[in-house]
């Protein structure tokens, strides 16, 4: 496959190392009373779906960026691909 | 027919047709087949001068062992598999229409017991009843003890065709990366085309093609192009597409592969037609970039099945013809021909103008009018059977007529090689009118295809189609075509009706590579396995090397008819990488050996080498493992004379190879507070810290120690097999967790050097090394860290941390001073008697220590069993604390580290061992843990272990059986504290 690098261009994906699922960015509070339960499913418990699916792919021989990569897992058809700290931003997350 | 003239010193080849041909019949090439030489010409295949030479009967079929011949003229050969050359460069299962005639070549014929004309196996083929369809699932049912004793070995000596060398492939193969606007995939005439339109226009062309004469049909067929022979066209549009720099012309390149976002895989076999490879590379594996890719790969003829149709001279009559115009060859003297189309009609009109005898054209067509190429015309009817043992010799027609012919061309109809069009899953569409799967409407991205590949068979609309599928391509690449007029030819006739199998008693073969014939699909419809997807795999159809390219089209065509259905309602099998085989050295490439991955040499690497060093592997890197010394007769006793000088004066260990991270930022601390389960933020300035990493389901994966050297300014240590995980890890935690904390982070593992300094005179020895420094244990305690500079002026980072439990230190110089650095180390040691020591010796010490390594970090366990669990800090939020606080993982009577003695200490321990209470029964019920790690003390002077043992730390002073079924040893352990020396830790803090 080729990655549509945000920063680089397009990109093998042998370059990349492959991750999962794009919801592993929220990351629930660790400290909140229910952080077991929390936890469980931001651990465990992920979609499978069979079309559009959000993901996160690190460039590990390129520039060391972590990319959410909208991608098709039916086709392999690449929709979009961002910077995860710019989505991780947009999300919320900060310090 | 003219016999060609014997050179001086050569035999005669019988069946060479001497005014014919694109073959140098001035100058001969000698091969050897089965022992006994042979002649033939540049230009030739193994196939063609075969049949030049009159051998008919090339192998013996793969189950049923019956004489085969040479059946196509190309990739698609079911049949003619033979050995080519022989030791190491011994290749079986090669296609002798395709491999390349060379001057010294030498091929025997395969899958026989005894001579290739007397194989005792032929035997099978009056078996055959009881070997069809299925009866592997049938016959190898029971009895169950059979199947070890008799069926497997039967199978296994059954199985395959060509027997390999077992040596190691004496040649090199490489890999290699190509970008391209417009990949043009074969050089047929629709190929030349497209790629003559969008080399013209400057778009960056590959044009590849897997024959070693760049053509396509156009070699194999009398068409005329601009008046001129369609082979000659074909040069002189070659000629042009060399002369452009924009243009890559890949003969002997097979692109086999179709896939995701415009990427091809190619083989070019580019020393496969030489005698030797010349240390150049034999094959290269290209993977190709392609914004475009036209794919012109053109079609494959098919059989017709009627009885005996596998006979030695019974061929495809496209090949025919390729073999009398290309070769200059007939694979006959009396060659009938049985067709269904038009263009069966050309083998009887190209072999009569080319002087050889055509005893009959038979068309299964009614009301149709065959030129009169042809001792006799038979219209509506049809082959019934065949006779001849070795090869053939007479068939017999479904009218009743008998005729003589050593040779039938069999003209089935072509199917379009839509195989890559399908790489992505799309699924090729019936058409009725020319009786063919063409490509489907979803093909892979980018991909276009035109010619017959398309369905557009015949050769003014096939080069039209792809003019104007170029055109389009050029303009959404944003080239403009130059407008340049197709060269003029004509559409030769092309209809066809299909016709497909004659029923009658006998069988008639379907799939020549896998012996399955008509009866094959019938039974495995009664069977109930009627979708093509079980057809395939419950009769073997369109398997192997060929994967069905003559058969699948006939098989689903026959499964149709015995289901009553039309072929669309039979559905079709779809095609996967790749197109021909590639061999595992080219997917291999230079990745053999000690090349198979890189490896990484410390930077005390040659010092080591010079100084009876034996290396290990230890992650990516090669390690001393330790250094012997004269004298010593095996690795323990110089593993235990480097633990002995260590613990008794000083010794030095490259740990350069442990990861290293330079963490940098106002919230660096902060950061390490969340990647670390210990906390981080108050470690002082000058100060360094072990810490534990969990993962976020809170199991321990590495540990290692940071250091402060400035508020803003750490540098942290991983395990070396965890180096790049740990990193990747923490730039998660940076970039998509906490993304605006203000940390930077490099990985610094290559740059500094770094060596451990382990002993009582550790400090004495690094004070003759450092300048400047006071190291007294005031000024620079147990867990300091500082930069500083050693001889005289050379950077370096001093660290008091100890893995040995010695008073130890770490110094690190950036990595060109490493190698000066242990010379000068060691020299400044002399007066000390510092030893070095390897990862045995370190291992030793760590397990004397009660330290974990990678044998105790299973990827089960919590820092609870490490002892750690109260390192766990529950007052922040860091990685892993919250599934590291379930219930299950924070059991007091969960598994804990502890140590063990044997209570003969003159036994050793093994790791592995299961623990066992006394009295109970051996079962899993009753498994108390295990043994992880264990070393022979020198210290204790007897075997010591670590282990996981269920509620060990309350366990102390028991005694445990060590039960090791494995190795037969029942060892009775007296569980102690895993600090098996100096548990206080007085020596490093002294």
């Amino acid at each position: 496959m080729i990655i549509p690098h945000p920063l680089l261009g397009p990109r093998d994906a042998a370059e990349f190392v492959y991750l999962g699922d794009a919801s592993l960015i929220a990351r629930p509070d660790g400290l909140a009373p229910d952080a077991i339960d929390q936890f469980h499913s931001y651990t465990y418990l992920r979609d499978n779906p069979a079309g559009v699916h959000r993901e996160l792919w690190y460039h590990e021989q390129g520039d060391r960026s972590w990319l959410v990569v909208t991608r098709n897992t039916l086709t392999h058809e690449i929709l979009s691909a961002e910077l995860a700290r710019d989505v991780a931003r947009a999300e919320g997350r900060s310090r | 027919m003219t016999q060609n003239s014997a050179q001086p010193g050569s035999k005669p080849q019988p069946n060479r047709l001497s005014h014919n041909g694109l073959i140098d019949q001035s100058r001969s090439l000698n091969f050897t087949w089965n022992g006994t030489q042979y002649q033939g010409h540049p230009g030739d295949t193994l196939a063609s001068a075969l049949l030049a030479n009159g051998q008919r009967f090339v192998a013996r079929s793969f189950k049923y062992h019956r004489p085969r011949g040479i059946f196509s003229a190309g990739p698609e050969e079911p049949s003619a598999l033979v050995q080519l050359r022989s030791g190491a460069a011994q290749e079986p299962n090669t296609r002798a229409t395709v491999a390349e005639l060379f001057d010294g070549l030498t091929a025997t014929s395969q899958n026989h017991r005894g001579s290739l004309e007397g194989d005792i196996l032929a035997l099978n083929d009056w078996l055959a009843p009881f070997l069809s369809a299925g009866f592997y699932y049938k016959t190898f049912m029971w009895p169950a003890a059979f199947w070890e004793k008799v069926y497997e070995p039967f199978i296994r000596a059954s199985a395959g065709l060509g027997k390999l060398s077992m040596q190691a492939d004496p040649d090199i193969y490489d890999h290699g990366y190509l970008h391209c606007d417009l990949l043009v995939i074969g050089a047929g005439p629709a190929g030349l085309i497209a790629a003559l339109e969008a080399g013209r226009a400057g778009a960056r062309v590959i044009l590849a093609d897997e024959d070693f004469r760049p053509g396509g049909r156009l070699n194999a067929e009398t068409h005329a192009i601009d008046d001129a022979p369609g082979h000659a066209w074909a040069t002189r549009a070659i000629a042009e597409l060399a002369s452009l720099d924009n243009v890559r012309l890949m003969t002997r390149t097979t692109v086999y592969g179709a896939f995701d976002h415009g990427v091809y895989g190619a083989l070019e076999r580019c020393t496969d037609h030489l005698p030797t490879s010349g240390g150049k590379p034999r094959q290269v594996l290209w993977r190709l970039y392609t914004k475009r890719a036209l794919l012109c790969a053109g079609a494959t003829e098919r059989s017709i099945a009627f009885a005996n149709n596998d006979r030695p001279g019974i061929m495809l009559a496209g090949a025919v013809r390729t073999y009398a115009n290309r070769y200059g060859v007939t694979p006959g003297t009396r060659v009938a021909v049985l067709t269904n189309n038009d263009d069966g009609w050309r083998t009887a009109q190209d072999l009569q103008s080319a002087g050889v005898t055509v005893t009959a054209l038979i068309d299964t067509r009614s009301g149709v009018s065959p030129p009169k190429n042809a001792d006799r015309i038979e219209t509506g009817c049809a082959v019934a059977n065949t006779r001849g043992r070795r090869g053939l010799g007479q068939i017999s027609l479904t009218n009743g007529a008998v005729i003589d012919a050593d040779c039938l061309a069999v003209a089935g109809g072509w199917s379009p090689n839509v195989h890559l069009s399908s790489h992505q899953r799309g699924r090729p569409t019936w058409r009725d009118d020319i009786a063919a799967f063409v490509p489907g409407s979803e093909l892979p991205q980018g991909m276009s295809v035109a010619g017959a590949a398309n369905g557009t068979p015949t050769l003014a609309a096939a080069m039209a189609e792809a003019q104007t599928t170029t055109r389009a391509l050029l303009q959404d690449l944003g080239h403009s075509a130059t407008g340049a007029d197709l060269p003029r030819a004509s559409d030769e006739p092309a209809s066809i009706s299909a016709f497909w199998h004659v029923k009658a008693k006998g069988r008639a073969w379907v799939d020549l590579q896998n012996d399955v014939t008509a009866k094959d699909i019938y039974q495995s419809q009664k069977e109930a396995f009627r979708s093509v997807e079980l057809l395939k795999r419950y009769t073997t159809l369109g398997m192997a090397t060929d994967q069905g390219k003559t058969a699948n089209v006939l098989g689903l065509a026959i499964l149709a008819e015995a289901a009553g259905q039309t072929i669309p309602e039979t559905g079709t099998t779809i095609f996967r990488p790749p197109y021909t085989p590639v061999p595992i050295g080219a997917l291999a490439g230079r990745a053999r050996g000690k090349d198979f991955r890189p490896y990484r040499l410390t930077p005390s690497h040659k010092w080591a080498e010079e100084n009876g060093a034996t290396f290990v592997e230890t992650g990516p890197w090669m390690r001393a493992q330790w250094f012997a010394r004269p004298g010593e007769t095996g690795w323990r006793d110089s593993v235990d004379r480097e633990v002995r000088m260590t613990r008794n004066s000083v010794g030095i260990c490259d740990v350069t190879t442990l990861g290293k991270i330079d963490i940098q930022g106002r919230d660096a601390a902060e950061f390490l507070n969340h990647v670390y389960a210990n906390g981080f933020a108050k470690l002082p300035v000058g100060k360094v810290r072990y810490g534990i990493m969990l993962r976020e389901d809170g199991i321990c994966y590495d540990d290692g120690t940071t250091a402060r050297l400035s508020e803003t300014h750490f540098v942290m240590t991983t395990t070396t097999v965890n180096a790049v995980a740990v990193f990747r890890n923490l730039e998660f935690a940076r970039q998509c967790l906490w993304p605006d904390l203000d940390v930077h982070l490099i990985s610094t593992t290559d740059g500094w050097a770094q060596y451990a300094v382990a002993g009582p005179n550790a400090r004495a020895l690094l004070s003759k090394v450092v300048d400047d420094l006071d190291l007294s244990n005031e000024a620079f305690p147990f867990m300091a860290c500082t930069e500083c500079t050693v001889f005289g002026g050379t950077p370096a980072r001093l660290f008091r941390i100890s893995f040995s439990g010695e008073l130890a230190y770490e110094i690190a110089v950036p990595t060109r001073f490493g190698d000066s650095m242990i010379r000068a180390l060691m020299e400044v040691g002399k007066e000390f008697d510092v030893t070095p020591y390897g990862t045995e010796a370190l291992g030793v010490m760590r397990i004397e220590k009660g330290h974990f390594a990678g044998n105790e970090l299973t990827g089960q366990t919590t820092a609870a069993m490490l002892g750690l669990g109260g390192m766990v800090s529950k007052k922040k939020d860091s990685i892993g604390l919250p599934l590291s606080q379930r219930s299950e993982m924070i059991r007091d009577d969960d598994l804990r580290l502890v140590g063990f003695h044997p209570v003969d200490k003159g036994i050793d321990l093994n790791a592995g061992a299961h623990f066992l209470t006394k009295g109970d029964p051996e079962d899993m019920a009753h498994d108390q843990g295990w043994m992880t790690s264990v070393a022979w003390s020198p210290e204790l002077g007897h075997s010591i272990g670590l282990g996981f043992l269920k509620n060990g730390q309350n366990r102390m002073g028991e005694t445990l059986r060590a039960f090791d079924p494995v190795r037969g040893k029942d060892t009775a352990v007296t569980v102690v504290s895993p600090h098996h020396i100096d548990p206080e830790g007085a020596r490093q803090r002294g």
